[in-house]
């Protein structure tokens, strides 16, 4: 695959790798932001490849562990409303609500079904008039740009039957609370490179200009990842921190300014809960006012404010989420939560920080 | 076919003449004088001892790129019973159909179970047929079971020894690969085609040549993840893999890429693991690739005294890391 | 929370294009990327292509670590 194999080739790796060598005595906790990262960091075992003082912590990018238990609720009842056909992608099918989960739901008989694209969802709208069909609208500034599309699309088509639930976050906000609560340590930050093809590497100046952290913008291969460690450590090892750009091939300074435009008519940022962090000002996004009639929230807001949500007050997701701790830290890791039996989201979805490190494990 | 019925419906079901009509027109047709139609058991002359299993066959869709439920319900059993050292010999095979499945549609199954089982040389001697209303099953359901004589004695995949040699024999994430593009629709790859075969030549290959076999796994269902963590676990021995030994397509790479799904997860029913005496790995790995569904193999792994229970990946970049097992179903996913 | 894979753009109609890597192919929208041409390479998201792969960039990058090898 090209643009991919290169970026895993082992002999470059290896140079890479060597490179970092010279940082060996440095101690640092660099925070890899995005879930993508973590699997990616997991799947190639590139801790492996660190001085022995550097370590990777996962943090809060991770769209599914950061939904907030009552939305999970909310989207659950929806899906059971007779008529309504849930549509989502794959990553929310077995994140936990207090009682059951899509995955479940699907397997009882309710109509879930699983896209790869928004617009997906809006094809099933045209093709099923009779039905109500709600999209979850879940992700970063790398995903809301699609859900956008698929919107205007249904306005432009006058379909009748067709909403989103909106829990799309944004990322800028979530650091800011994250590196002023003061919770964490971080030498540095690995910045998630598609999240950055739309909103620009200067949406991350105020990183090293109010909190003086380094950081870099990575991609998602090996290659990727090492080069914009050896970025932050040479930061570090000079006391300059500011904000590198080791994906040059995909990103630069300045944002998408048609994905600006169109998240800016479609959505409206809000405040919102972030699992494990609380509410974050202006860090999400709900549907402007122009849209209203494709929003799930006020189409079914009578379903929405009876949700009770309980969670297992032992579930330590928000402070792995931080960084704070690692999955390894919580009493039910590996015990009562299991990628099978997952308690919280970091386990279940497929880039927590907790499924990361239960599936790719630990070796002595 | 002396049928005028377009569809299957519930009379086909219940015993009477339409039922005959189906099963004459339909089985005994294509699987030939093997069918013992008119009575409720066949007889078989087999030398023990015996081998004998059992599967079920429930995929959707029933027709997908390189196969379809019939030839998969043939070779899947078939290659359990060489799983264990068995030289195959006879299969049953039972049918749920949905009222209003095409009856083209189960003919087309049929052949395709006749011709499996010629390829596989092994007869299909019995079976049954029951209809059931439209929406109690999902256009049909097949149930397979097979006996053979057991050539080799003691494979298990609690035999695995450290110091044994790990034989893939083709690519894998071809089936699961195929099957859910066919079902869900998310990509297009007109060249992803289910691996479905039986492994007959290959697995009597390897014993009439003597070769000292310990355990062999079909890996379907959970991958070669789930069959190399059974064997790990069921022999209470560590396994150490080549990431740079296993053979992915590129077309399954990249369709596994864009979905976010690993290949070490996706089903494969058409290949083998075979856990061999080292002593024997060359040799076993020569006599594998001679065979055409072996052409793509390799030695992937050893088993060691190590890790018990573990699985390790010695990733393409020079690290490793660990395999575990599958924890449910493949789902595709954006982040 | 970002999976995206470089893809070739084969067949463009107005915003909606194909792309295809290693005979895996799909449909995109390119609301992001109306100046995206055929033969471009562009990372696909979620059925959205949303950043054209700048080649010799990544020529660059492999360079860089290129000149380290013996």
């Amino acid at each position: 695959m090209k643009f991919s194999e290169e970026f895993r080739d082992e002999s470059l790796v290896k140079v890479a790798s060597s490179r970092l060598a010279r940082y060996e005595g440095y101690e640092a906790t660099i925070m890899e932001v995005c879930g993508t990262h973590t699997m990616s960091a997991a799947r190639f075992g590139l801790r492996f490849l660190l001085p022995s003082g550097i370590s990777l912590i996962s943090g809060p990018g991770c769209p599914v562990c950061v939904t907030d238990q009552r939305d999970i609720d909310a989207f659950l009842s929806i899906a059971q409303l007779p008529g309504v056909i849930l549509v989502t992608f794959g990553d929310m099918m077995r994140v936990p609500g207090s009682s059951t989960s899509l995955e479940r739901l699907r397997a009882e008989g309710i109509d879930v079904r699983v896209v790869y694209s928004p617009m997906d969802a809006v094809s099933i709208a045209r093709e099923n008039p009779l039905r109500e069909v709600v999209f979850l609208g879940i992700g970063f500034e790398t995903t809301t740009p699609g859900t956008a599309v698929a919107v205007r699309s249904a306005c432009e088509e006058g379909l009748q039957n067709f909403s989103v639930y909106c829990c799309h976050k944004t990322m800028p906000p979530a650091l800011r609370a994250l590196l002023s609560s003061g919770d964490v340590a971080i030498s540095g930050l690995l910045l998630p490179g598609h999240v950055t093809t739309i909103i620009g590497a200067r949406a991350y100046e105020f990183i090293p200009r109010e909190f003086n952290v380094p950081c870099a913008v990575a991609g998602f291969e090996p290659l990727d990842m090492l080069m914009a460690i050896e970025m932050i450590l040479h930061q570090i090892a000079e006391r300059n921190p500011r904000v590198e750009n080791a994906y040059w091939r995909a990103v630069n300074e300045f944002p998408n300014e048609l994905a600006r435009a169109l998240m800016a008519e479609v959505f409206v940022p809000a405040d919102s809960v972030w699992r494990g962090i609380g509410v974050i000002p202006g860090s999400g996004m709900e549907l402007a006012p122009k849209y209203s009639e494709f929003d799930a929230k006020k189409r079914y807001a009578d379903v929405i404010p009876s949700v009770q949500s309980t969670s297992n007050t032992l579930c330590r997701c928000g402070e792995v989420l931080r960084g704070v701790i690692p999955p390894t830290k919580c009493s039910l890791f590996g015990r009562s939560c299991t990628p099978t039996t997952p308690v919280g989201p970091c386990m279940v979805s497929s880039e927590g920080a907790c499924a990361a490190a239960y599936k790719y494990g630990s070796i002595e | 076919m002396s049928l005028s019925d377009t569809q299957v419906s519930l009379k086909h079901g219940a015993g009477g003449t339409a039922m005959t009509e189906l099963i004459d027109a339909v089985f005994t047709a294509t699987y030939g004088n093997d069918l013992a139609t008119r009575d409720d058991s066949a007889r078989i002359d087999i030398e023990g001892p015996v081998a004998f299993t059992t599967d079920s066959f429930v995929v959707d869709p029933i027709f997908f790129p390189g196969g379809d439920i019939g030839r998969l319900a043939v070779a899947g059993t078939v290659n359990d019973l060489l799983t264990i050292g068995a030289k195959p010999v006879a299969l049953s095979a039972s049918f749920i159909i949905e009222e209003g499945l095409p009856i083209s549609d189960l003919l087309s199954i049929a052949r395709s179970m006749a011709l499996t089982a010629r390829e596989a040389n092994v007869r299909i001697v019995t079976g049954d047929t029951k209809v059931v209303p439209r929406g109690s099953a999902d256009k049909v359901f097949i149930t397979t079971s097979g006996i053979g004589t057991i050539l080799l004695n003691g494979l298990s995949g609690a035999a695995a020894k450290p110091g044994d040699a790990i034989i893939l024999t083709g690519s894998i994430g071809d089936h699961g690969a195929a099957v859910m593009l066919a079902r869900e629709k998310l990509l297009d790859a007109e060249s992803i085609e289910s691996d479905t075969a039986p492994l007959v030549d290959i697995v009597l290959n390897l014993i009439r040549a003597g070769c000292k076999i310990h355990a062999m796994r079909d890996p379907t269902r959970g991958g070669i993840a789930a069959s190399l963590n059974e064997i790990a676990k069921q022999s209470r021995v560590g396994i150490d893999l080549d990431g740079r030994a296993l053979v992915v397509k590129p077309a399954v790479a990249a369709a596994c890429e864009v979905l976010g799904i690993d290949p070490f997860y996706v089903a494969n029913e058409g290949k083998m693991l075979i856990f061999v005496d080292p002593r024997d790995a060359e040799r076993s790995l020569e006599i594998v690739k001679q065979s055409a569904y072996g052409a793509e193999a390799a030695l992937v792994g050893w088993v060691n005294a190590l890790h018990s229970g573990q699985v390790r990946l010695r990733t393409t970049i020079g690290t490793t890391r660990i395999v575990s097992p599958p924890t449910g179903e493949l789902l595709p996913r954006i982040c | 929370m970002c999976l995206a894979i470089p893809m070739q753009i084969v067949q463009i109609n107005g915003l909606n294009a194909e792309v295809e890597v290693d005979g895996v192919r799909r449909k995109v929208r390119l609301d992001l990327l109306p100046n995206a041409q055929l033969g471009d390479y562009v990372l696909v998201h979620a059925g959205m292509a949303i950043a054209l792969v700048d080649e010799q960039e990544a020529q660059n990058t492999l360079s860089l670590l290129k000149e380290y090898l013996a």
